[in-house]
Formats: structure tokens, sequence, C-alpha cells
């Protein structure tokens, strides 16, 4: 086993307790007295609510509250990441399939379950809207009611915000074109399908609550549930298990204020755990339909680019917009362009309000202009490689005007995926290979404190706020703990997930925690170091500037001392401890349009090769490359989980996940039986994932974050591949058989329908 | 009024009886009576996985499985996978090759990945892949899960190698 040091691969902190089921999430905790809650919904997306008749739930042994609109604070208190929308219970009436109308808490389950079908909601249908189309006709019912949005110019419409951005004058350059390519791409409604299906339980605690949450931002839900309930933050306690699994779907309070309510009226804990069912009907990302032009001279020099993207958000906003914003921001992608223009929307629908999903409303974008860039290549007669790399940014470059200029040498990972999937070399018959690329804005603010303390026999206890939902962050922060202070990795602890303990940290997202966090962690123990240095000066008589602490070792003058050396003799009989405190900023640019600059880009080049099944319409991927651009990897075996399982959870949205609705705006693949996620019988044949490491970086030794670049540029890359494969170019996803079977027929029928739509504009 | 039903089962080598509702899922009483939480619930319908144990040396998903008609036999969750103080190699061998991202679904995967090497020592990869089908992981770890199995498989061949070389003496 591996010491622990940074690059190494050492078992994952909390690695034993995960295969010996030890592992504790929230659905895991009992507490004494608690009452088990089941939320009341409606089968119908938008109803008004006439009346609400509890008695026979109530009247059901063991029910101990029947929670509804009128038993909250009135006016209804509404909460949310971005504009406070979303009620505690729907008040009035639902606005999408699964908003709860009320909840109810009893002694067990069973009761729970019973006595929530036995709440009787008079109701009448009200007309909704489910599409990007309806949603924005003129005449369309409104979403949300407007005096939640005072001042909005757009609050009398179903569009929440419409953003521009972009640089250069795209009318003026668009005459210096000589080809311009267009297309449209859509991107469906999918759910995150976390396996851990989200879990709440609150608890009065003394004089304040407790709240226990699969969330992936404590710190963000003190501050919602303090507000709501009226408490100081120091009276709420948010303990936050490892999530089984987040991807963004657990960034943000959900059901924890209703619970909150529940357990404060019934004096007594209130657990909540949701159903697969109610999971999806939750959470989802963002559906898009993407308008592209770019324009191109015939040397396949980039001269514009023009986008226009609708994304169908839900009824409510989440943080929905936020992941318009910014996977529009950066649509141009890792390109040196002159001009572009970018206008997105987000549009509100009587839907699960769609939120952060790995990749935070960049796969959307990303589908439709690499897309657009492989039918430029055909249009140019350019090979999709070639044209990449002329447009590439090189280090240094502007290619967002304003912003981080490109932080990395990103052709090295298009060079190594281009090499790795033999680009340009033969191909088996009926086999296509397709690549793409992706961009990411990193995190644009951030504020991560982590004490770090030295005990007496030089072991390591590491506060961190992080959330562990499987990227290992645990596991980085013992091995920045270990590297600087000298001790092996089996003698760190980190503890995370309870805001009464651990000092703040803004959020756990944007693949930010091992450079933010991993800074704070590293700069706790630079502080610890300089303690060393003051008492190695104490004990030697010599001043403190001969002194150097570095990895794990004291060097005085020509001499040098383990750490643990100098902490036994410094700190004496009495023992004790040396504490350092470590903070990472990254500040806000109130002028910038996503309100800061990117801390760090995450980057990476997808190459694939599938064969398609031209009487099934089944795509196989025989290979899939990822290469991600990562600075330093601390820990390859975890580098490796996080890119592999992004490009594998990439297939899942490229060839079969799809949430569809029905006409009365009811989730139809509701579950695990209707809604299928990637297995391993849906593997690439052959999986090669690959990084590029030149510490440029903004994190501890060079590291950039990374998580979510592997899945980034999966869609694009496949529908290339199939394109190369059959010649059928498809614009919508998931390449599910059915689709590329109609496509491969439509084909036969009419076979120019897959040339681009290209035009010389002069 | 719920019906309540007695029935014994072997958990983890050591025998429990147990009045259950007749209603309720082997999963539910796994989790819920015995307090046996490494089994995970997810979907419900037999289709994720989480909840996968062995019963008689099959591998089950629970959720799918009356409690009742558990009654007269061997259970074998996660928590009785590793004999005391030693891990079984699956276990030993997902930790050495980072196949456990956020976990969920490592329990289940492990029992399955046990049902499956029992019943075929030496798997290939796609058997492997067959093997382990029936257990979503999204994290999609799946490269590492794999890799995992089959290095259990190595290690165990070679154990039992070694334990008869030891015989033979």
């Amino acid at each position: 086993m591996s010491e622990g040091r940074i690059g190494d691969s050492p078992a994952r902190v909390g690695g034993f307790d995960r295969v010996t089921g030890r592992q504790a999430y929230v659905a895991d905790i009992r507490l004494e007295g608690m009452l088990h809650a089941k939320l009341v919904t409606l089968d119908r997306a938008r109803a008004r609510i006439i009346g609400i008749d509890t008695s026979e739930a109530l009247a059901v042994p063991g029910v101990r509250l029947v929670m509804t609109a009128a038993d909250l604070p009135q006016p209804m208190p509404r909460f949310g990441p971005q504009f406070t929308d979303r009620p505690v219970l729907a008040v009035g009436e639902t606005k999408y399939h699964g908003e709860p109308v009320a909840a109810v808490a009893a002694e067990t389950l069973d009761a729970a379950e019973k006595a929530a079908g036995l709440v009787k909601v008079a109701y009448e249908e009200l007309p909704a809207v489910f599409t990007i189309a309806d949603a924005l006709d003129p005449e369309a019912p409104l979403v949300q009611d407007p005096t939640l949005r005072p001042g909005e110019p757009l609050a009398a419409t179903n569009v929440l915000r419409e953003h521009h951005f972009g640089w250069g004058d795209v009318d003026a350059a668009a005459a210096e074109a000589e080809v311009v390519v267009e297309g449209s791409y859509a991107f469906p409604m999918v759910t995150h399908f976390a396996i851990e299906p989200h879990g709440f339980i609150a608890a009065p605690d003394g004089d304040g609550l407790a709240i226990w949450s699969s969330i992936q931002h404590p710190y963000w839900l003190q501050r919602v549930i303090a507000k709501l309930v009226g408490l100081p933050l120091a009276k709420v306690r948010v303990h936050a298990p490892d999530p089984g699994g987040a991807f963004g779907g657990k960034q943000h309070a959900k059901y924890e204020p209703l619970v909150a309510f529940m357990a404060l009226r019934a004096g007594r804990p209130v657990r909540l755990v949701l159903t697969l069912e109610e999971t999806f009907q939750a959470v989802r990302r963002g559906a898009s339909e993407v308008r592209v032009r770019a324009g191109f001279r015939r040397d396949g020099g980039l001269v514009f680019r023009d986008i226009e993207a609708n994304y169908l958000i839900g009824a409510y906003a989440d943080i929905a917009d936020r992941t318009v914003t910014k996977g529009s921001y950066s649509a141009n992608g890792p390109y040196m362009v002159p001009s572009v223009r970018i206008v997105a929307r987000s549009v509100f629908s009587h839907t699960t309000p769609s939120t952060a999903f790995r990749g935070f409303g960049n796969p959307q974008q990303i589908w439709a202009v690499e897309s657009n860039m492989d039918e430029a290549a055909q249009a140019l007669g350019i090979d999709p490689l070639e044209l990449r790399l002329r447009n590439l940014a090189r280090p240094g470059d502007p290619f967002i005007p304003g912003d981080r200029p490109a932080d990395g040498d990103w052709a090295q990972a298009v060079h190594r995926a281009a090499e790795l999937i033999g680009w340009g070399g033969p191909k088996a018959p009926g086999r296509g290979r397709g690549l793409a690329l992706g961009l990411k804005s990193g995190p644009t603010t951030g504020l991560s404190y982590a004490t770090v303390r030295l005990l007496a026999d030089g072991s390591i206890i590491v506060n961190a706020g992080t959330s562990d939902m499987g990227q290992g962050a645990r596991t980085i922060f013992a091995q920045i703990a270990a590297q600087e202070l000298g001790a092996p990795i089996g003698w760190v602890t980190v503890v995370m997930g309870d805001t009464a303990v651990v000092p703040y940290d803004q959020q756990t997202s944007a693949s930010r925690s091992s450079v933010l966090m991993g800074n704070a962690v590293l700069a706790a123990c630079r502080d610890i170091q300089a303690k060393l240095r003051a008492m190695a000066g104490l004990l030697e008589g010599v001043h403190e500037t001969v002194i150097v602490v570095d990895r794990g070792e004291v060097h005085i003058g020509e001499r040098t001392l383990p750490i643990r050396d100098v902490l036994v003799r410094g700190l004496g009989r009495l023992g004790g401890e040396v504490i350092g405190v470590g903070e990472s900023r990254k500040e806000a640019d109130p002028d910038h349009p996503l309100g800061g600059t990117a801390a760090f880009f995450e980057f990476n080049a997808t190459a694939v090769e599938v064969e398609v099944d031209r009487d099934t319409g089944d795509v196989t991927v025989t290979r899939h490359v990822t290469v991600s651009d990562v600075g330093r990897a601390m820990n390859p075996s975890q580098v490796r989980g996080q890119d592999e399982g992004a490009a594998i959870t990439g297939l899942g949205h490229t060839l079969m996940e799809r949430l569809i609705y029905d006409d009365e705006g009811r989730i139809r693949s509701l579950g695990a039986i209707d809604y299928k996620i990637p297995t391993t019988l849906d593997l690439p044949l052959r999986m090669e994932s690959d990084i590029v490491e030149n510490e440029d970086g903004p994190g501890p030794y060079g590291a950039k974050g990374m998580s979510e670049g592997a899945l980034l540029p999966v869609a694009p890359a496949v529908a290339a591949a199939v394109h190369d494969a059959t010649g059928v170019r498809i614009r919508d996803l998931p390449l599910s058989p059915e689709r590329v079977w109609r496509a491969l027929r439509e084909a036969d029928e009419t076979p120019d329908s897959a040339d681009p739509a290209t035009f010389d504009p002069r | 009024m719920t019906v309540r039903l007695p029935i014994s089962m072997t958990v983890n080598g050591r025998a429990r009886s147990i009045e259950v509702p007749t209603h309720h899922t082997l999963l539910e009483v796994l989790r819920d009576d015995l307090w046996l939480t490494g089994t995970k619930e997810c979907c419900l319908v037999g289709e994720c996985g989480a909840c996968t144990v062995m019963v008689d040396g099959a591998s089950v998903d629970s959720c799918l499985r009356l409690a009742a008609e558990a009654d007269g036999t061997a259970i074998t969750t996660i928590e009785g996978l590793a004999d005391v103080g030693m891990l079984d190699p699956l276990q030993a061998a997902f930790i050495q090759t980072g196949a456990a991202q956020c976990g969920f679904c490592i329990p289940g995967q492990l029992m399955a990945a046990r049902a499956l090497l029992d019943l075929n020592p030496t798997p290939s990869r796609a058997e492997v892949e067959d093997g382990l089908a029936g257990n979503l992981c999204r994290c999609a770890g799946y490269e590492q899960i794999i890799e995992a199995v089959l290095v259990a498989a190595d290690v165990q061949a070679a154990e039992v190698e070694s334990a008869e070389v030891e015989a033979a003496r």
C-alpha cells in the first residue's frame, strides 16, 4: 500500500466503510422517536387546489401530523438559491407532476404511506406548458406569478431570463465568411438517478434545529433553514453524511425546509426518504434547443459564431438559470474566434425543476457547437481534427476576452486522443470515428476554510467542509496533509459534514474542491509549518529564518529532522497540538458576466469509434478515448475513476436516457424500469483514459479541477462517429436505436438529408 | 390491521427468529428490523441491484423477496461478507482498484460479485459484465469494478492453489 503522498493512489479514505456496509448514508440514520414522512402529490402537473381533507388520514393509527400549506406560516415561506420562488408546499396550485401539496408524519412508514393515500385533495386541472415552443407562445399560461419577480422585465412571460454574451461584431464578420454552417441541436430532459434517493431528517436540537441531508452545500442549506425558521445560523446544525451520488442534484435545498417545519411542529425528529420515482420528480437536467451558425474561411479559420439557445427549465428556478448562464457564456468552446454572439434563455415550464447536473449547462451547448463543427469539417472538406487544431486557443490566448486566458496546452490533449484512437488510420468496415472537445469554466467565486490539527504524536485531523460524494475529496485532503506534515496517510483523519464542527465552505460544485478546499488545507498545513519553524528555532536556539519546513521535514542549516521530532520536543510534557488555519478565496468580480472569472478551465478531448447495426439502429461504442488536462493528478486512480465515470455517464444521455412526459405533464419514464442508464452491458468495448499533466493549474501542486470534463464532449463525438460510419447526421439526443434506425431508413429514401446546411453568404 | 408472521432465518451465520408483517420485503426486514443497513434501498423494482444479498448462496434482489418467503433460508448480507478481521478478496480488491466512489451501490455490487465467483471462480471479463449487469453504478465506476472482480478472482485462485499445495504436503 502506498504512503499516500501526492501522485500516489492510496486506498480511498472511507473506502473500508464503503466495502463493508458501514458507511452511514442519511437513510441509515435512526434517531430516537423519529417519525416517518410521506409526501402527498397529485397525478397531474398543474392543478388548482380547491380543498384538502385530512380527516381520514389523521384517523390512521400512528399518524401524528398531516401538514398542508395552511399549517405553515403565512404568507407561504419560499426559498431558492437564485430566486426565492419555491414554496415549502404547493400553495394555490401545483406547478409540476410530483409537487407535494401535503405531507404526513407517522410512527411507521406503513402508516405514513397509508395516510398519504387518504388525504383527499379536491383539484381542478389547469392549462399547462411542457415544451419550449408552448412555453414561448404569447398566449401561454404563465408558470410563475409575475409578482414573484418584481422589476424583472420578463416577469410577464415564461422566460426567466435572457442572457447576451459575446464579443466582436458578428454581423460585420458574416461578410468575411466564405462558408457558413448552420444547424439546430436538441438535448432532452435527463435525470440524475443517483443510486441513493434523496433523504432528509430534521430534529429539534436543544434550542435549535438539526438537519441531516445528503446535501452538497451544507452551509448554504444552513442559511436557507435559518432564514425560513427564524433561527441564528449557530442554532441550525446541518449534518451532511457523504451523499450516495449527487452529480449536482443534491446541491440545493429540496424538502429540507418541509421536514424542518414538520419536526418543529411535531416536536420530534422527522425523516423523509424519497423513492426513486419521487427523486425523478425532484431533479433533472434542463433540456435545450440550440441553433448554431458558424462562419469559416475556406482554409478552416473560424470567422464568427452565432448561437441562440433555449433551455427548458422547470416550474421553479432552483439553480437552473445559473446553469444556462454558465453553460452558454463559454459556449464558443476552446477556440479563438474573432466575433461571437450568444443569446440564451431559461424558459419556465410545468415540469420538474431542473438543476445542476454534472457539466452544469455546458453539455447542451457542447453537443450543439461540436456537432456543428463536425458538419463544418464535412462542408469544408477539412479533417475534423485539423479543423479543431487550426482554431484551438494556445496557452495564454484570450479566447474569452475579459476572462482567464487559455490556461493549458490543450493541443496536447487533442493530439493524445487522436493518437490513442488511431485517428486517420485504417478502420474496420462499418466502423466510424468521431472526435469532440469539451471546455467548462471552473468556479467563478469561492471561499473555503480548513483547519488542520497536528496532534502530539504527529497524527493529523483535517476539518474540511467539502461533501465527499464519491469524487474522493477526503482522500485528496488526507494526501495533502500527509505530504506537508510528514505523516503516513493512515495517520490522517478527515472530518466533514457537520456545520457545528467544521469551518465554512461555500459549496461542493464545479469540480472545485481539490483546488479551492485543497488550497485551504494546504494553507492550513503551511500555517502549522510556520509554527513548527518558530518551535524549532526556540528548541535549537537559532533564528527561525534559517529554518525551512517542507514536505514533512524540518531543515535547520545542514541538519534535517522529521517534523514529529520537533513536535514532540516542542510540545513537551503537556502535549497538546498545533493548529493551522487555512483560507482560500476566489474573489467575485461584479462587472464580469458570470460574477467572476474562471478559477480554471476543465478541458477534455474525446475520440470514439462506433459500430452501427443497420438492422436495429443499435450503436456500439467499440473504443472510447478520453483525455483530460488535469494540471496534476494528485491521485491518479481517483482521476481515472472520475474521467471514466463521467465518460460513461455521458454515454447515458448520448445513447439511451430521456425523461418522457405525457400530454398532461406526467413523467412516463418514471423509475428504473422505464428509464435506462448505462450498465456493465453498455460499456464501450474498450475504454482508454489518459491525462495531460503540466502542473499549470491554480490548485495544490499545479492541479486543476476535474470530474466533469470527460462527460462534456461525449455526445458530439459519438454522433460524429455515427455519421462517419453511416453517413446519417442526427441532431437530437439520445441516439437511441429507434432514432438511429429511422434516420438510416430516411437516408436510404432521401440520400442528401445528411448534408450540412451550408451556404456561401455572398 | 397488519398481519404478522413468525419466521426463522440464518443471517450472516446467526439464527434469527422474528415476526414480520406479511407485506414487508426482505430488504425492509434486514434494514428496519435487524438494522443491517449495509444493504441499500433504491429502485424497489429489482432493476438497480443496490439491495442485492445472498439467499442460500444465490444473489437476490431483497426488494423483490417477501420476508416471509425467506423463512428457513440462510442470508448473507454485506455485513457478513468479511470474516472477522479479514476482508473478502473482493472487498480488498475493490479498495485496491479504487472501485468504490460514492459507495452506495457497492454492497450490492460486492454481493453480486461474490455470488458470481462462487459459481464461476475464474470468470472472463464478459462473464463479469454479465454477472454484474443487474447492478447499477451512477458514478459509473464500472471499469474499476470489473477490474476489481478480476483481481479478486486471481487472488482467490492463488489462495486455493496454495491451500492445495499445503494440503498435499
